[in-house]
């Protein structure tokens, strides 16, 4: 029996509309409208349920909106569900990208400080770690300098370097494949396959099917807000693609859109 | 709804090096300039000092002896209270972090009250300064009455931006609302003019505010080396009061926050 460490048990969520709820002029006059506590909600997930066993690879696709970044917030446990039961086992360790979890002011190497302790390391354990990172990251002087002046391809590359050394349990990555430079993404998608072979769970979520497809090892396609299907990645890739219309190729092993080439 | 995740449990030296971590970006970002950002810090009171000084003093001729060393032990911490207070609105607006990691978000609040409790603590040799310019020097009270004072201080400024930082993110405009009322509590509170100016009508609606006892205490520790134990006992009730408050409104909307970021 294979373990699980990600599990959604017909899960729900729904976000408030807070668009008229924002001022407090408006809190007072609908005062009464509040307290009902029946104000609209919209609901981005509905009775989701999908399991996700350890060391596997596990992608979601779907179009904006679907619901795919709700369903990562729920995984790292930022986001509470409206209905149903989510269990997760094991520390999460989402891919930080531009914006998130770094700070401009801070050099490279304070960041990677930053990160790892906030992902739930000490901060010892991530100075083991950071002569590791640094090689990996190949920012070189660039580390000791502060990342507003870095380029989003070395952000990325540094936000990559992190989680991929810091021996991640569940790593949640949402659509930042593919970024740096190609030299880069090869090493990325090394390391990628590094973990395939390991004990590291991954849920990734991408536009890119070729990669979700050469990476994982199952697929889920939310679709307006439901599973519409889960199961061998190149069968969802392909009902995906369909559905969107979009043709795509079987060259080999390797699953192609063919508007993603460019 | 139910949720049971064993991810996001954090050994106690994480929490540590979390919060010092916190605190230590905040504080670089600070003092990036080193020396400069530290003179920066306290050339703001210390020009508001001035100001108050030539306006209220020179021009308006108001009878306070030592008028200036007045100012300045009632300045610095209320520039404590007010920074603290006027910039917590914004502690989680804008946090992107917040809908990526779980981690104890009152962290945020903590390690920013804790960065205006050091700066205070930093501008205490420039109040002794000024004293020491009037020939006087520091009290052996201050070994008490300061670690007490900044324990009621931290408390409730902290309570406050729990309070502020939450509400924001569901009312936006709580943060005008903070500045205007930051404003008006500054002229409310005997800071520009001594308590013993109040009429005697009005003198125990001091009480009313939350502000007032703590920076009279604080005053009247840098001046003289003297706590009223009614202020302190008051400006303690008030702490607790707002803390509890902060700590409540906090506790029952972070769930939601990831939400509304
Ligand atoms: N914080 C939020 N408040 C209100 N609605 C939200 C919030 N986050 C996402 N949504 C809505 O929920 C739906 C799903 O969003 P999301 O999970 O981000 O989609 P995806 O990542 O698949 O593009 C979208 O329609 C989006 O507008
Ligand atoms: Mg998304």
């Amino acid at each position: 029996m294979r373990e699980i460490v990600v599990s959604f048990d017909r899960v729900s969520k729904s976000y408030p509309l807070y668009k008229e709820f924002r001022g407090v002029k408006n809190v007072l006059f609908d005062l009464t409208k509040h307290l009902n506590r029946r104000s609209p909600r919209f609901e981005a997930l509905r009775d989701i349920s999908f399991e996700v066993y350890k060391g596997e690879k596990f992608g979601i696709i779907g179009r904006n909106g679907a619901g795919k970044s709700t369903t990562l917030g729920l995984v790292a446990g930022v986001l509470k569900p409206s209905a149903g039961r989510v269990v997760v086992n094991g520390r999460i360790f989402p891919l930080l990208t531009l914006g998130a979890g770094f700070h401009p002011e801070l050099t490279g190497k304070e960041n990677i400080i930053l990160n790892g302790i906030l992902m739930g390391l000490t901060r010892r354990e991530v100075l083991q770690k950071i002569e590791e990172i640094i090689d990996f990251s190949e920012l070189e002087e660039f580390i000791d300098r502060p990342i507003r002046i870095y380029s989003s391809g070395m952000l990325a590359r540094l936000g990559f370097s992190i989680v991929a050394h810091l021996d991640p349990e569940i790593l949640l990555i949402d659509e930042v494949l593919g970024v740096g430079d190609i030299k880069f993404q090869k090493k990325c998608q090394e390391k990628m396959m590094e973990f395939r072979t390991g004990n590291v769970t991954m849920i990734i979520v991408s536009h890119s099917v070729g990669s979700i497809s050469t990476i994982c090892d199952r697929v889920m396609w939310i679709e307006n807000h439901v599973v519409r299907m889960i199961g061998d990645p190149m069968e969802v890739v392909e009902q995906y693609c369909k559905q969107a219309g979009v043709e795509f190729v079987v060259d080999g092993n390797k699953v192609q859109t063919k508007t993603s080439t460019f | 709804m139910q949720v049971v995740h064993t991810g996001n449990r954090r050994s106690l030296e994480n929490y540590r090096d979390l919060l010092l971590v916190l605190f230590q970006k905040e504080f670089k970002i600070r003092y990036k300039q080193k020396v400069l950002g530290y003179l920066w810090s306290i050339a703001n009171p210390l020009a508001n000092a001035a100001i108050y000084y030539f306006a209220f003093s020179v021009i308006m001729g108001i009878r306070e002896e030592n008028y200036i060393l007045f100012l300045i032990t009632g300045l610095f911490a209320w520039q404590w209270f007010s920074n603290a207070v006027g910039s917590s609105p914004k502690l989680f607006v804008g946090n992107s972090l917040i809908k990526k990691i779980a981690f104890p978000r009152i962290l945020i609040p903590l390690s920013a009250s804790l960065n205006h409790m050091v700066h205070f603590i930093l501008s205490i040799p420039v109040i002794i300064l000024f004293l020491a310019i009037h020939n006087a020097i520091p009290s052996v009270h201050w070994l008490w009455g300061i670690p007490v004072l900044l324990t009621i201080h931290l408390m409730m400024s902290l309570g406050l931006s729990l309070l502020f930082a939450s509400l924001n993110l569901f009312l936006r405009d709580i943060e005008r609302l903070v500045s205007i009322l930051v404003h008006f509590t500054f002229y409310l509170t005997p800071i520009l003019y001594s308590e013993d100016l109040i009429p005697p009508d009005y003198k125990n609606y001091i009480f009313l505010n939350p502000v007032a006892p703590l920076i009279i205490s604080w005053r009247n520790l840098f001046l003289d080396g003297t706590i009223m134990p009614l202020y302190m006992l008051a400006s303690f009730g008030y702490a607790l009061i707002f803390f509890g408050i902060g700590y409540f409104v906090y506790n029952k909307l972070s769930w939601k926050f990831a939400e509304v970021i």
